[in-house]
């Protein structure tokens, strides 16, 4: 099997850079083909890593409090870009405050992200959630 | 005396420098006509005995040459997106001296295809995708290009897994594959294309120009003429073995059509609080702004400097520039000669020139603020602490203000986000020497970078 290639980040003028090392790090070591933007990311960078890598997922971080508004019309800009349907993964402290999670996963899913992860989800749960989300577990019987 | 006779054939002169490698000197340059229509020869001919006007007949022990003659070294290039492989084979070409007529991204249309065919260009680089990336647009350009009636080699330098998928489609040309100029995401590899495009250069380019004719006196015609420059200007910042350089640089070459920027410099952050974006920067890296020039590309200069800024610099008034402007685009050969009023406006012309080109040359810098404080966002190369401007062409050197319009390619308070030098010394190329330095250099390197130490005349530190 042909390893997935995600694109990860940080998005928006969010300089938190240890989380997103960690996820290049576990993601390189689940078997997954890793493109690692860094942080400060915008979204068009997102999506010309992911056209020009022929990206299977993108993995968004953000723990700043501002990636709801980072975030908007990412899905739109996918689909314009020739992206449609392409996995996006989003988790960090995607909101500020302290809000209900199961409220701001319904905001990003209705944003068009198809999983939402809340602070302090292991990094395995997003490698199971990548799985799920590629068939991979399907390809490999 | 071991003298060295280094041509330049070029679009308009065909210029020689003699040199003699025994004492490390320039004995003489001269130029003339090229005469590229019938026989190249001819001019060469005519620059020579212009030469030893001045000499007297020298013994040449080698000869070598470069070329921008017959439009230079033409290329189209492809990529994927605009500001990643796309930029990757512009860049790669522009590195290689060749003149970028056009940069195609994503995939190419018919009309795009139809485009190509009236460019007829010398060379085509196809790329896009990173190895394992993309391969569904290259394989489309592939296919488009195959279409098209003009013949021209195509250098496929895209993703790996696509490549020979490509040369079979585009099996009725020409085609070279050389490694991807973007391997991987973010990773820039232009050096193995350079090295195409500068082999066909040599094999098939030569000969198509009707330059081949030369070279049965000279040595070799070895790159083409921006590339000798770019040579010229790596060993003067680098050094070479026992001889220093002079540390990083940037060189300005104002000209009648275009302007060419070089800079000599790694240009990466140097902070901790600065982020970088955007593709990595080669460390000898060379622009080319096509509509930036004294002559045929004046109104350029207007458009993006402003007609008001030009009056501004000039002392003139608007309309009195506008007039100026449309009567010199019309005739493109009139030099000041002692005119106040055109030396005022070729004096506002190529100080914009020289702004506009190395602003547009140079990184940015902007601020963020983050939670975590003020955080730098840089992309392009950071040219702050170059301490050298070499500058060349006509409207530098045959003006009494040399150092004032160089000093346009310095740091401006008023644009604080351009990274340009913040304080330098102003080295000018009076006798045009640096393409046959580059020349030079391929096989004596000291005493080419020797002699550029000699006569690069310094007009003293600028900030």
């Amino acid at each position: 099997m042909d390893k997935k290639t995600l694109v990860i980040g940080v998005i928006g003028a969010d300089v938190h850079a240890v989380g997103n090392r960690i996820l290049n790090f576990v993601f390189k070591d689940a078997g997954f083909n890793v493109v690692n933007l860094g942080v400060m990311v915008s979204q068009e960078e997102f999506i010309s890593a992911a056209i020009e890598t022929n990206a299977d997922a993108i993995c968004i971080s953000s723990l700043y409090g501002q990636g709801e508004l980072d975030c908007r019309g990412m899905r739109e800009k996918c689909d314009e870009a020739g992206l449609k349907g392409i996995p996006l993964l989003v988790g960090g402290n995607v909101v500020i405050g302290k809000q209900v999670f199961e409220e701001v996963e319904k905001r990003f899913k209705a944003m068009g992200f198809d999983r939402v992860f809340p602070p302090n989800t292991p990094p395995e749960t997003t490698i199971k959630a990548l799985h799920e989300l590629l068939h991979m577990d399907e390809e490999d019987v | 005396m071991k003298a060295v006779l280094l041509i330049d054939f070029g679009s308009t002169y065909t210029k020689v420098t003699a040199v003699d490698l025994d004492s490390e000197s320039l004995i003489s340059t001269a130029s003339a006509y090229t005469t590229v229509q019938t026989d190249i020869n001819e001019g060469l001919e005519n620059a020579l005995c212009e030469l030893e006007k001045k000499t007297g007949k020298i013994e040449f022990s080698e000869r070598f040459a470069c070329s921008s003659a017959a439009g230079g070294l033409r290329m189209v290039t492809s990529g994927l997106v605009p500001e990643l492989t796309a930029e990757a084979a512009k860049r790669a070409s522009l590195g290689a001296g060749a003149k970028v007529i056009k940069v195609y991204s994503f995939e190419l249309t018919e009309d795009d295809a139809a485009e190509i065919g009236e460019i007829k260009p010398d060379i085509l680089l196809l790329c896009g995708g990173t190895d394992g990336g993309n391969k569904e647009c290259i394989i489309n350009n592939a296919k488009t290009v195959a279409k098209i009636p003009t013949d021209f080699p195509v250098i496929i330098a895209g993703n790996r897994a696509a490549s020979a998928e490509c040369k079979h489609i585009l099996s009725g040309r020409e085609t070279f594959v050389c490694e991807n100029v973007m391997p991987k995401f973010g990773t820039l590899n232009i050096v193995p294309a350079q090295k195409e495009i500068r082999e066909l250069f040599l094999r098939r380019i030569i000969e198509a120009k009707g330059l081949s004719k030369a070279s049965e006196l000279i040595s070799g015609i070895m790159m083409p003429t921006p590339s000798a420059v770019l040579k010229a200007m790596t060993l003067l910042a680098d050094g070479t073995d026992g001889e220093p350089g002079i540390g990083e640089l940037i060189a300005v070459d104002v000209g009648g059509a275009t302007t060419d920027v070089y800079s000599i410099a790694s240009g990466m952050p140097t902070r901790s609080d600065t982020v970088f974006k955007g593709l990595p920067e080669p460390y000898a890296k060379r622009t080319v702004e096509g509509d930036i020039g004294m002559r045929y590309s004046l109104h350029g200069i207007c458009e993006a400097a402003g007609m008001a800024k030009i009056s501004q610099l000039s002392g003139l008034s608007e309309s009195r520039c506008e007039e100026l402007a449309d009567f010199l685009s019309k005739n493109t050969d009139i030099v000041p000669n002692g005119n106040p009023e055109l030396e005022a406006f070729d004096f506002a012309l190529a100080s914009a020139a020289v702004e506009t080109a190395v602003t547009r040359h140079a990184g940015t810098m902007e601020e963020a603020y983050t939670l975590m404080g003020l955080t730098f966002v840089q992309s392009g190369k950071d040219l702050t602490e170059a301490k050298r401007i070499v500058v060349t062409g006509g409207s530098l050197i045959h003006t009494g203000h040399t150092a004032e319009i160089a000093a346009h390619a310095l740091y401006n308070p008023a644009n604080p986000n351009s990274l340009k030098p913040k304080t330098a010394d102003i080295l000018v190329d009076r006798k045009y020497i640096l393409s046959a330095m580059g020349l030079l250099s391929e096989h004596y390197p000291k005493a080419a970078l020797r002699i550029m130490k000699k006569e690069l005349e310094n007009y003293g530190n600028q900030q």
